[in-house]
């Protein structure tokens, strides 16, 4: 079967030892910063990705990814202790995670949550392996109109999870699609909106925005609202489940991976949206509801899959049609395009080493988050008391200079100096910064998509609901909006973005 | 006129969209329309522009009849040092060079934190010069002076 021999061709190249050590520091660097509170995946991989110039694409694309979904798992390490979650995606283990620690379950907690996170990452992975090639076959044929249409549903699904205003989201996905075309018009070669300074002939650098908006702008964030960090260190006593915590974490476990994959895939904050829907699910059928926020292992099981397997799938659309379903990924692309590798469903037929060696590295990348997890976590412990007066100018460091080093160009570090501003004053203002950041990469793609599609049609803008992929996915995305303008479901909407 | 408005949020955001989208929209009056068959450079941006300013017309309407929160206080000393020793770091990175632009970034943006302590922050300034001086400049050969131009290096 072909599934065999390409998980073969993945095995067989993600198990050479450099690949191997690449995947140990990325599942290390990305449980190091899912750890550390104020600091993201998105910042991580913006700040080391100029540091992938110097390796071999698949090692730097392995070791990226193991940054994000190590991240994840990390995440749910400070929930559980501190009651502070590391990540967005974790805000819901600290409900019944930190609680179980209160109970003195701490170690059982982090084990559930290691045993949640490591079964959803191989079914994950394994429905990317199945996945992937027949959607990058039906990607093959895609139009330029179906393109746009496809970005166009991404962008409505990412406003439909953004938190806060549903208005202010579709603004933030508009200002971010005309950021991104600063620069040279590709078609025309006409300078736009470069005010005549040359270092914004080429455009703004993704790595930019987002380490300005991420970056600083969490950072100034933070700041406001520094505190103390007290940190419940107590001794884990024992890791090991019993056989009624086994017993009630099985299907717990299995509704979270489902439901973690399938909102996984979705563009915008997939993994955050999985982990909340799973523990709401799991809160109205369980027969232990009245434990829930009282240190339910259930609570903890259940979102801790999801959000691993919601980590895992958003690499779905990314890999099979080159489209981002979040700013990771986006930044993945750009790891790909430094590379020479051009994003798309062709690179399943083209790289199918570096694809498959991908796939197969995330689960091998998983056996060692729980290898590195429950041994090391006396460590990670310790971590988290790393004051943050310390961290942050360090973080701000590492952004200075990796921004400096993408272009060698000290333009870039004010450029990110001032999108730190603007993320700031839209943090504040309730605008979420990922759906822009999102805009801000397909601009230019969904600009071009348009133009060849209304070209290929001689001007009739019926094509985009004349043919049948195209109308399906923009009647999906009108679908989305209006499900979100219905009241009760807008109710739940702003219930289970709430963080 | 301020104590009409029911939503700061929405105010501000309404006319920073409204900024952004016409300024949007201004520009790309020159940069040639085209048709909808052969677009010009300046048809999707002003499309866009048109609609953010709509967008934040609608934005503003809404901060006069619907309640919001308020926004919460500005953190400035944060906003300023970060954002200000950021711009310095890119200001000395070439005359000063980066034993100097470093750890300026590094004692003007700790000075946000209400934990700043010097010696701390002294000892961190050095650590992080070293670390980088041979990590991206020795290691990854990022073409950066250790000491700029200012000082003849």
């Amino acid at each position: 079967m072909d599934l065999f021999s390409n998980l073969a061709l993945g095995l067989s190249t993600a198990i050479t030892p450099i690949n191997l050590l690449y995947c140990l520091i990325g599942v290390f660097l990305g449980t190091l910063i899912g750890v550390l509170p104020g600091l993201g995946p998105t910042a991580t991989i913006a700040m080391l990705l100029p540091i992938t110039f110097v390796l071999p694409p698949i090692s730097a694309l392995i070791m990226l990814a193991g940054i994000y979904y190590g991240s994840q798992y990390g995440g749910s390490t400070t929930s559980i202790l501190v009651n502070l979650p590391g990540e967005a995606a974790s805000v819901v283990t600290t409900l019944d995670g930190y609680q179980m620690a209160r109970r003195g379950r701490a170690g059982v907690a982090l084990a559930t949550a290691a045993i949640g996170s490591f079964f959803a990452g191989t079914v994950a992975t394994l429905l990317l392996a199945l996945f992937a090639p027949p959607l990058s076959e039906l990607a093959l044929q895609f139009g330029p109109a179906d393109y746009f249409s496809l970005m166009v549903l991404g962008l409505v699904a990412s406003v439909v999870l953004a938190q806060g205003s549903l208005l202010h989201a579709i603004g933030m996905v508009v200002l971010g699609l005309l950021l991104g075309l600063i620069g040279t018009d590709v078609t025309s070669g006409t300078q736009r909106y470069t005010f005549d300074i040359p270092q914004l002939a080429d455009g703004i650098g993704f790595v930019v925005v987002a380490m300005g908006m991420f970056g600083l702008a969490e950072i100034i964030r933070n700041l406001e609202q520094e505190d103390g960090r007290t940190v419940m260190v107590r001794e884990i006593t024992s890791l090991m489940p019993t056989k009624e915590d086994w017993k009630r974490m099985v299907a717990p476990i299995l509704r979270g991976t489902a439901i973690g994959s399938a909102v996984g895939i979705l563009p915008g904050s997939g993994s955050i949206l999985g982990a909340f829907a799973a523990y709401s699910i799991e809160k109205k059928i369980s027969k232990n509801a009245a434990e829930f926020g009282k240190g339910a292992i259930e609570g903890v099981a259940a979102p801790e899959a999801a959000n691993n397997a919601g980590a895992q799938t958003s690499f779905i659309p990314m890999l099979t049609l080159g489209i981002p379903s979040n700013p990771v990924m986006a930044l993945m692309i750009g790891a790909m395009i430094i590379q020479g590798i051009q994003p798309g469903p062709s690179v399943m037929k083209e790289q199918p080493a570096l694809v498959w060696g991908i796939i197969v590295s995330m689960w091998i990348g998983n056996f060692f988050l729980v290898l590195l997890n429950l041994p090391l976590i006396g460590l990670w412990v310790r971590l988290i008391m790393v004051p943050y007066s310390l961290l942050y100018p360090a973080i701000l460091v590492f952004c200075g200079i990796g921004v400096f080093s993408l272009n060698n160009s000290e333009f870039d570090v004010y450029l990110m100096a001032l999108f730190g501003l603007l993320g700031y004053v839209f943090v504040k203002l309730d605008c979420e910064p990922a759906p822009m950041l999102l805009a801000f990469i397909l601009g230019p793609l969904m600009e071009e998509y348009l133009r060849r599609a209304m070209l290929i049609s001689r001007g009739n803008p019926w094509v985009f609901v004349q043919r049948p992929i195209s109308a399906t996915l923009l009647a999906i995305a009108v679908l989305a909006m209006c499900a979100v303008l219905v009241p009760s479901f807008s109710k739940t909407r702003e219930e289970a973005l709430r963080a | 006129m301020i104590s009409a408005i029911r939503s700061t949020k929405d105010f501000w955001t309404g006319i920073i969209y409204v900024v952004f989208g016409v300024g949007a929209v201004v520009l790309a009056r020159d940069y040639g329309m085209g048709t909808a068959l052969k677009m010009g450079p300046g048809y999707f941006p002003t499309v866009l522009g048109g609609l953010l300013t709509v967008i934040g017309v609608i934005s503003l309407i809404r901060s006069f009849i619907k309640e919001g929160t308020p926004i919460s206080r500005f953190g400035l000393k944060g906003l300023v040092l970060v954002a200000g020793s950021t711009l310095a770091f890119g200001l000395l990175l070439r005359g000063a060079g980066l034993a100097v632009a470093l750890p300026v970034l590094v004692l003007v943006s700790s000075y946000a934190s209400a934990h700043f302590r010097w010696e701390r922050s002294l000892a961190l300034a050095a650590g992080l010069t070293v670390f980088c001086v041979l990590v991206f400049l020795k290691g990854l050969g990022v073409p950066l002076p250790v000491l700029g131009s200012w000082f003849g290096g």
